[in-house]
């Protein structure tokens, strides 16, 4: 027994001191120096300390790849153009590259490794995008579980966005949550205030950030968001235009409509704002003042299920039954645009709606909060 | 033993392991790698030089393990697991000088890589190491002797093939059919070493 004891002790303890040299030498191997990372053919350069993903040493140099998974290779946003110095494709990226994106040289940044000097192609668009320190200004409640914050911005000071993207912000570390975590949250405020931010969130039950935002977050924290990302934007044209959103995906409307204001915009354009309630109702004395300043421009709220006594006045029904009723009548139907924002289910359900209606699709704009 | 004999004695083992002995051909150990990563000089000699370098030290660390640490506590019989995991964790290590310092080779050797950990050959030699009782500075020429026995078969292997890329082979022997057949005409000519040295 003793014996048996002993060897066991014996080997486990080389096997304990082998793991232990490994990890050693790990560190230390893989330790590959500093290295130069060339971006858009010498427009921007800059040394790095080599051995980590290209897209985690690319967010330490604060250019913020888009990423949603957080490096595990399965979202596949994270894709950038490596002219020289990645290798060959790996099996890990393979499933996600098509022959052109192949032949490009296109590969997933959080799978390339940071080895030698690289050359790599990015949009100018995520040069823009930037990690922010702001202070919580205001938190507004509008309704049982939907709240507006207003960030002021302080560091670096001001922020340049286009109407209808969004920010990531930095949930940090909290009782209950040992991890920072990133949610995505569209803008919704002025965009001629370049100093501040104002998001609008639902809480979401038992989420991560959204109960931070709610019960830890307080008027003077300071708290982090980086961006701004995205591609949900108003388009300059001149044709109709039909908002649709449901809940929090008001936010990059009001956005858009702040813009379209501040510009003089008179296109035509009619927002159908759907919530299940009349408690889940807010912003409303705002767009009755967007109809007032802009020219051509009708809010629509629609309420699904309106509680018994509630007195409600307006249209009653899903806000897709409702636009469709609107869009049966109109003659020039097929001319609108459609901007859609809310949950996955409201949209694809917009999208049908639109199509039936004769609006092509590549003429349906959208951002699907999930 | 003087100097000058005890020099003669490590190189007559150093020679019986990679001719006489050769670690491949007379004693069929690390087939699979030998079978697989053949096909092209350039990788068989970065994966010869990984398994010469693996083994001679493998084969001085498994003499130490043994020596320090089997023997003492009398539980010899735990060499396999013992000699196995140092390989492991040696391979693991020259994986990761591999891939910093050479990255083609990386490339090149990809998957067979690991391969090197599970290569008989090496805990083979080892084990061999043991059995004849060999010193440290016995065990070391042996590794080495049998390191570069097996590269130099390995070589020879990836030179033939090379050739026979162009060569017009019987379309039911092509590949695994033809490369074995070969390895058995090495392992013939390698024979006729049989007795010009003893390295036991």
């Amino acid at each position: 027994m003793g014996t048996t004891a002993v060897a066991i002790f014996i080997i486990s303890g080389v096997g304990a001191f082998l793991a232990t040299l490994l990890v050693f030498a790990e560190r230390v191997i893989t330790n590959y120096g500093d290295i130069e990372i060339d971006i858009n053919s010498g427009e921007k350069k800059f040394t790095v300390k080599g051995g980590g993903s290209l897209l985690e040493t690319l967010n330490a140099q604060k250019i913020f790849i888009p990423s949603a998974c957080g490096g595990r290779g399965t979202c596949a946003y994270c894709k950038v153009r490596v002219t020289e110095g990645a290798g060959s494709l790996l099996p890990t990226e393979e499933p996600y590259m098509n022959a052109q994106e192949r032949a490009e040289g296109i590969r997933l940044s959080c799978q390339v490794k940071v080895r030698n000097a690289l050359k790599i192609q990015i949009p100018e668009s995520l040069f823009a995008i930037k990690e922010y320190v702001c202070v919580c200004e205001k938190i507004t409640d509008y309704t049982y579980d939907m709240k507006q914050f207003n960030l002021k911005l302080v560091d670096p000071p001001t922020i340049k966005y286009t109407p209808g993207q969004y920010i990531q912000f930095l949930a940090p570390a909290y009782e209950g949550s040992p991890e920072e975590v990133y949610r995505a949250y569209s803008i919704s405020s002025d965009p001629a205030d370049k100093s501040t931010i104002e998001l609008i969130v639902r809480r979401v039950p038992d989420g991560i950030c959204t109960t931070y935002l709610f019960d830890h977050l307080k008027e003077g924290d300071r708290v982090k968001i980086n961006g701004p990302y995205g591609q949900f934007l108003l388009r300059d044209t001149s044709v109709p235009i039909i908002f649709i959103a449901g809940g929090s995906g008001v936010a990059p409307i009001k956005c858009m409509l702040h813009e379209m204001k501040n510009a003089g915009n008179t296109r035509k354009a009619i927002f159908f704002f759907g919530v299940r309630t009349t408690k889940d109702l807010f912003l409303i004395d705002e767009m009755k003042n967007f109809e007032k300043e802009l020219a051509h421009f009708t809010f629509v709220p629609a309420v699904s299920q309106p509680e018994e006594g509630s007195n409600w006045q307006g249209v009653t029904g899903r806000v897709t039954n409702v636009a469709e009723d609107y869009l049966k009548k109109q003659s020039d139907a097929k001319e609108y645009e459609g901007y859609l924002c809310g949950s996955p289910g409201m949209i694809d359900s917009s999208i049908r709606v639109l199509t039936a209606c004769g609006i092509p699709e590549e003429k349906i704009y959208y951002d699907k909060f999930s | 033993m003087t100097l000058s004999s005890h020099m003669i004695h490590l190189m007559v083992i150093l020679f019986a392991s990679i001719f006489t002995d050769n670690i491949l051909l007379a004693r069929f150990l690390g087939m699979c790698s030998f079978l697989a990563v053949s096909r092209q000089v350039k990788t068989a000699v970065g994966l010869g030089l990984a398994v010469v370098f693996v083994m001679t030290c493998t084969v001085a660390l498994d003499w130490l393990a043994y020596r320090y640490i089997l023997q003492p506590y009398q539980i010899e019989y735990f060499r396999f697991i013992l000699f196995i995991v140092i390989i492991a964790a040696f391979v693991q290590f020259i994986e990761m000088v591999i891939e910093r310092y050479s990255p083609v080779l990386y490339q090149n050797l990809g998957i067979f890589l690991p391969l090197i950990t599970v290569n008989c050959a090496i805990l083979g030699a080892s084990l061999f190491m043991v059995i004849r009782e060999y010193t440290l500075l016995e065990g070391i020429f042996f590794g080495l002797g049998s390191g570069i026995g097996w590269m130099l078969a390995i070589v020879a292997m990836a030179g033939i093939r090379e050739k026979l890329t162009h060569a017009r082979i019987p379309k039911g022997l092509q590949g695994p059919g033809i490369t074995l057949i070969i390895a058995g005409l090495m392992a013939l000519a390698f024979i006729g070493f049989t007795g010009v040295l003893s390295g036991g």
